[in-house]
């Protein structure tokens, strides 16, 4: 794995911190790679725009800090506005498709999903980011599903590790129903502005 | 000596480096720690507060960071292993009972998890300004020991080799962290505690009436008792003899202050640690600590790239500084070149030891980030040109 | 023991004072000035030392900077002259770091309530269990005379060459206000109420509070045109009021006034460290492991 470059973006209570440090744990930990997280530290308060970096390597990690993502997950609207203009010329957005009106540049792909409904329908809107875990972990291809979802299991509060792995694989699920072999799906953005409604 | 059990956290862990120092020092066998909150050094003693009580320990969050050192240097002296933690702010604050533990020969570890300053400067934003005040912040002569961890691995080793040193040398011992390091998350490899060494306190084997709490037992470094053993001894932030009485006089004041250096300049060459890089035939030799020194080695990578021959002098230990060897090799090298997140510190100490021979050129940056990777390589290019 | 230097002590055969193995009487003769209230007050201490048999080994003494600041190092106990303000925390460190330490402060009114004022009503609230023992000159003495916290008004001290404008602490009612389980207050006339205090104190738990008046002849009397240090033990004698539980409210100290004195809160409270073991016994059950009398993980 060459150095990727990944942000996470979504409003204060969403998860957002989690969501990326499984990501980061999957690959550092379980997948034996190298992974640097950092999480802005500012004066969010819950409800605001939040935000947490990832660069994963399969070398050591010198540089800390991201310049421009390779992979934007974005679960709200504004944390997508804040960042959007960041992501690479040929980069990939994951989004929260009921909440961000993403508009890409050509050459950049979009990956939508309804993850809020989705925890919604498991019973908890609280996984919501888990579902997103999911899809992305689906999308990128980046941690094998099993080396994620054991890091799910050790990072989530003990007694929630079903659900929270429910939610995992719905968001996986929605990939491969969506985008994955034969389904079609908005994966190449052929026009610049996608739209946000499915 | 091997690790307590209790305290170690034997695994492979995600862990950010505030949460990796405290791992350390519940490792090093710290059972006491008092602090003061303050960002970004914070989740250390979130972490030891939520563990303590589970190991023995005990933590106090004092009124602030006056009390919070003050309390750590009385509870070192029970022989119970003790830390404090803080940011720029306080660590200004806690100058005071820095000295207290330097006078009094305290063995003690005080992290810093560097922020941007000066005064309440940059909170939440990396810098590594509080170098020289690690140096030489607290009144009078002393020498101290600091450490400078550039990840949160290292975080945790630091911590462990801080309350070694300070067993060893009875310092306070500094881990200057920063803030990026500090909220940086990482793979962090915790052993066995089989397989974490720790120094234990050297408590003296003399029985009451003979034992004298400042005698140079040839090494420089005093046996200690703990308070409650029976020695009924006294110590003082006076100038003291042997019996730890005060004594007003300039031949006291020169014993028991050449002796507080000396116990650390005549051991420097233990004490100092670096990891060196291709300095054989270089020109130019880059040195850094923590979170610089990855930065640093993008920069020497893209000025290799331009055929640049570039060292590499990595600080582990930042002091003692490694006097010795910035002399020897600024008789071979045209420069050095010291990125670091101030506007000139370590530098200095390094001109100092090239002395003209060499160049020390600073590649600053005022915090609240890293360097660019250029900024540094653009130097190394220049400092040959 | 010096014998050429002049000093009260030079005809005392060490080994026959009674409180003599409680001093450091290789450190004789002290440093405190004729006619100074701390050696009255220290010798009371030590009776009470004696009275109590409480175990020295296990006793420590922290002091910080000034003349009673100086009672450390003449007390043969483990002993800490600390930094100036900070004996109240250096003290809550030892306490804490091995809780089977008996630990005393005794230092002065402008190191513990001046510079250190903040410790002395936080240790109060969270009810540290040390002895905490403040000696009031009503003056800064050892630096020479400057405004003390304490200073009442009009009196005058060397940076308040005119007479003390601003109002000075009330400090049993600051200690007993801020949750202080024990506080009283005497003057160092009052030998053995004082003693008897130390003693009770001594086998009390929790933050106890005692201030003790103590002329200062030098500066404080001097300045103020009061007379000898026999003259303000008069002074004592005449105009001390003892009323054992008044309300602290009334205990305020005017220039030359009444001082009222007395042990005003005698109450069971629970420590620090007992609401500690308390709450993480209750909140984590068989996991809490609280640290041992003798300190934390200490090995061999």
């Amino acid at each position: 794995m060459s150095r990727t470059e990944i942000r996470v973006t979504g409003y204060g209570g969403q998860g957002v911190v989690l969501c990326a440090y499984i990501i980061g744990r999957a690959n550092a930990v379980n997948a034996g790679n190298h992974s640097t997280m950092i999480q802005s530290f500012g004066p969010e308060a819950r409800g605001s725009a939040c935000s947490a970096t990832l660069a994963l390597s399969d070398e050591e990690i010198l540089y800390p800090y991201i310049r421009r993502p390779d992979i934007f997950v974005a679960m709200s609207a504004e944390g997508y506005d804040k960042h959007r203009d960041e992501l690479k010329p040929k980069g990939t957005l994951v989004y929260e498709k009921d909440l961000v009106p993403a508009r890409l540049k050509k050459g950049q792909r979009s990956f939508g999903i309804p993850s809020t409904r989705i925890a919604e329908g498991l019973g908890r809107s609280l996984v919501q980011n888990i579902v997103m875990l999911g899809f992305f972990a689906a999308v990128s291809g980046l941690i094998p599903r099993d080396e994620v979802r054991k890091a799910v299991e050790d990072s989530v509060p003990t007694g929630t590790e079903e659900l929270n792995l429910k939610a995992f694989d719905a968001g996986w699920s929605y990939f491969e129903e969506h985008y994955g072999a034969g389904a079609e799906g908005d994966a190449v953005a052929a026009a610049t502005v996608v739209s946000p409604v499915a | 000596m091997k690790a307590d059990p209790a305290g170690v956290l034997t695994g492979v862990h995600y862990l950010d480096g505030d949460f990796a120092c405290g791992e350390g020092a519940m490792a090093a066998g710290c059972r006491f720690v008092a602090g003061y909150p303050i960002t970004p050094s914070t989740e250390v003693v979130e972490r030891i507060s939520r563990r303590f009580p589970m190991m023995g320990g005990t933590f106090i969050q004092m009124e602030d960071e006056l009390a919070s050192m003050a309390a750590v240097v009385g509870a070192a002296w029970t022989g119970t292993k003790s830390m404090t933690v803080t940011s720029g702010p306080g660590f200004s604050l806690m100058m005071e009972n820095i000295g207290l533990g330097a006078m009094m020969e305290t063995p003690c570890v005080v992290v810093n998890v560097q922020r941007g300053g000066p005064s309440t400067g940059l909170p939440t934003m990396a810098g590594q300004a509080d170098m020289m005040q690690a140096r030489w912040g607290s009144h009078g002569d002393y020498e101290p020991i600091a450490l400078s961890p550039r990840s949160p691995q290292e975080a945790f080793d630091f911590t462990i080799d801080a309350f070694n040193l300070a067993e060893q040398y009875r310092v306070p011992v500094f881990v200057m962290m920063d803030e990026c390091v500090g909220h940086m998350t990482e793979k962090v490899v915790i052993p066995p505690a089989e397989e974490i060494e720790i120094v234990p306190r050297k408590l003296t084997e003399k029985p009451p009436g003979e034992y004298l709490p400042y005698q140079n037992n040839g090494n420089k470094v005093p046996e200690f008792a703990r308070a409650g053993d029976g020695y009924r001894f006294h110590t003082t932030g006076l100038t003291h003899d042997e019996r730890g009485y005060p004594e007003m006089s300039e031949e006291c004041q020169e014993k028991n202050v050449s002796r507080l250096l000396e116990k650390i300049r005549g051991s420097a060459d233990k004490i100092t640690r670096f990891v060196e890089n291709e300095t054989d035939g270089a020109d130019v030799v880059v040195l850094s600590y923590g979170i610089t020194a990855r930065v640093a080695r993008m920069g020497i990578d893209l000025a290799r790239k331009k055929g640049v021959k570039v060292g590499e002098i990595r600080l582990e230990v930042v002091w003692p500084f490694p006097e010795k060897r910035i002399r020897e090799l600024s008789k071979k090298v045209k420069a050095f070149v010291v990125p670091e997140i101030n506007y000139g510190q370590m530098v200095l100490e390094v001109e100092r030891c090239a002395a003209g021979r060499a160049g020390a050129i600073l590649v600053p940056h005022a915090g609240g980030g890293v360097h660019d990777p250029e900024s540094i390589s653009s130097a190394i290019l220049g400092a040959v040109k | 023991m010096s014998t050429t230097t002049q000093s009260l002590h030079t005809n005392v055969d060490a080994s026959e004072h009674p409180i003599a193995p409680f001093l450091r009487m290789d450190r004789m003769p002290h440093i405190w000035c004729p006619t100074c209230g701390i050696g009255t007050i220290v010798k009371c201490f030590a009776s009470a030392l004696e009275q109590t048999k409480v175990d020295l080994d296990k006793t420590s003494i922290v002091s910080g900077i000034g003349c009673t600041g100086r009672v450390a190092g003449y007390m043969k106990l483990d002993a800490f002259h600390t930094t100036h303000g900070r004996a109240i925390p250096f003290a809550t460190g030892l306490k804490l770091g091995r809780p089977e330490l008996l630990v005393t402060v005794f230092s002065g009114d402008g190191d513990l309530s001046g510079i250190g004022g903040n410790h002395l009503i936080h240790a109060a609230r969270r009810n540290i269990d040390i002895l905490c023992i403040l000696v009031n000159n009503f003056i800064y003495g050892m630096t020479g005379g400057q405004n003390a916290p304490t200073t009442p008004v009009s009196a005058r001290s060397s940076t308040m060459p005119y007479g003390n404008f601003e109002h000075p602490f009330n400090l049993v009612h600051l200690a007993a206000s801020c949750g202080a389980p024990y506080v009283a207050r005497w003057t160092c006339l009052h030998i053995r109420r004082l003693t008897k205090t130390f003693a009770e104190a001594l086998t009390r738990k929790g933050f106890r509070f005692i201030e003790v008046i103590a002329p200062c002849s030098t500066l404080y009397a001097r300045l103020n045109k009061l007379g000898s240090g026999l003259d303000l033990m008069r002074f004592y004698h005449d105009n001390a009021e003892i009323k054992h539980g008044a309300d602290t409210r009334e205990a305020e100290i005017g220039f030359q006034d009444r001082i009222l004195c007395g042990k005003f809160v005698d109450i069971e409270k629970p420590t620090f460290t007992e609401l500690m073991h308390e709450h993480y016994t209750k909140t984590l059950g068989d996991r809490f492991v609280p640290m041992k009398p003798e300190g934390g993980w200490i090995h061999e």
